[in-house]
């Protein structure tokens, strides 16, 4: 199975040639894309967990920028109003990329109902959100990355052995609302 | 003067253009005057934590956003407002109906109700509770201090408040 890790770079890298902002669900796949692909247009969650693809779609409406959130299973778990919003707004620069585990990683891996028996792309899909693709290889994530609505990515539930982000909330917020002035590249 | 109109006007007077909404039977006339402006983009939202995300974004981008909620939904975002809009000091505008003081009729409002000052006094957020007359005026100074402390600013308005006209 894809390490969370390696499905982060592959994101970052389409990130990165699509000219998109990023942003990342609190905890390792903060550190972990820190780690793999620092940059101004990434903002880093330190909390609110749940809230990585509401902030994504607030942006996406504010700005004409692409906008790539990377969330989790857990995390959406715990925001899946946030699904009939997204399908609801439907912004066309918006992505959100759910990475599933099946699991809480950050805290010691306890399960999610996604191990078992819940289903994160038919419920976006039931939400309404008419665009949403799974994937489960590097490749496939590549393609499905450039698309819009949702993804659905089974990863590996390990973290990597990354260390914590060395930026202030202050610091990684002013670069990235300079960054999101900027037109599209 | 409605006294929704009052609201609306401080809203347009401090640059609101993005607002997400959980309705109130109270914010009813307002949230018809925000729908209906082609200047704001209004997003209803199915729980108030979820406005204060959206609105975190939005102001990233460049907005000016506003989050328009019952007093109940106070209680359904307080993580984000510490963890997500103090921690990255980002302002954010809370226009709240406050049940459940004088005249209301649902007793499962009083309980949160008589907290909700208490609350946003333990969060640390600045709050006002206008007149109507007061009301333009208030909102737009709110936003103004929200901005400057890049902080969330809350405003108020009671049910004696929408009862008057």
């Amino acid at each position: 199975m894809m390490k969370r890790i390696e499905a982060i770079e592959v994101v970052a890298q389409e990130a990165e040639s699509q000219g998109a902002l990023v942003i990342c669900n609190i905890g390792f796949p903060s550190r972990e894309l820190y780690a793999v692909h620092d940059s101004p247009a990434n903002f880093y969650m330190l909390g609110s967990m749940g809230l990585a693809s509401s902030i994504g779609l607030g942006l996406a409406l504010a700005t004409e920028r692409r906008v790539l959130a990377l969330d989790g299973d857990g995390a959406v778990l715990m925001n899946l109003g946030t699904l009939a919003t997204i399908a609801d707004q439907a912004p066309e620069n918006y992505l959100l990329v759910i990475l599933d585990n099946g699991c809480y990683g950050s805290t010691g891996c306890q399960p999610t109902c996604t191990c078992r028996k819940a289903d994160l792309a038919e419920i976006a899909k039931g939400a309404g959100i008419a665009d949403v693709k799974t994937a489960t290889t590097p490749e496939e994530l590549r393609t499905a990355v450039r698309g819009v609505g949702a993804v659905v990515a089974r990863v590996d539930e390990r973290n990597a052995d990354v260390p914590v982000i060395a930026l202030t909330p202050k610091e990684i917020k002013d670069r990235f609302i300079e960054e999101c002035a900027r037109p599209s590249p | 003067m409605r006294p929704g109109i009052s609201v609306y006007k401080g809203m347009k007077r401090a640059g609101i253009d993005l607002v997400t909404s959980v309705p109130c039977i109270n914010l009813q006339d307002l949230l018809g005057l925000v729908e209906s402006d082609p200047a704001i983009i209004h997003v209803p939202v199915t729980r108030e934590e979820e406005g204060a995300g959206i609105c975190a974004g939005a102001y990233m981008g460049g907005k000016k956003p506003a989050l328009m909620m019952q007093n109940s939904g106070l209680g359904n975002c307080i993580n984000a407002l510490a963890s997500l809009d103090e921690l990255y000091e980002l302002p954010l505008l809370m226009i709240i109906s406050h049940r459940g003081g004088e005249g209301e009729t649902i007793v499962g409002q009083v309980p949160m109700g008589r907290r909700t000052p208490r609350l946003l006094d333990a969060m640390e957020i600045p709050w006002f509770a206008p007149s109507p007359a007061e009301a333009e005026e208030t909102v737009a100074r709110a936003w103004e201090e929200a901005e400057a402390g890049g902080r969330p600013a809350a405003v108020l308005f009671d049910i004696e408040f929408w009862m008057s006209e």
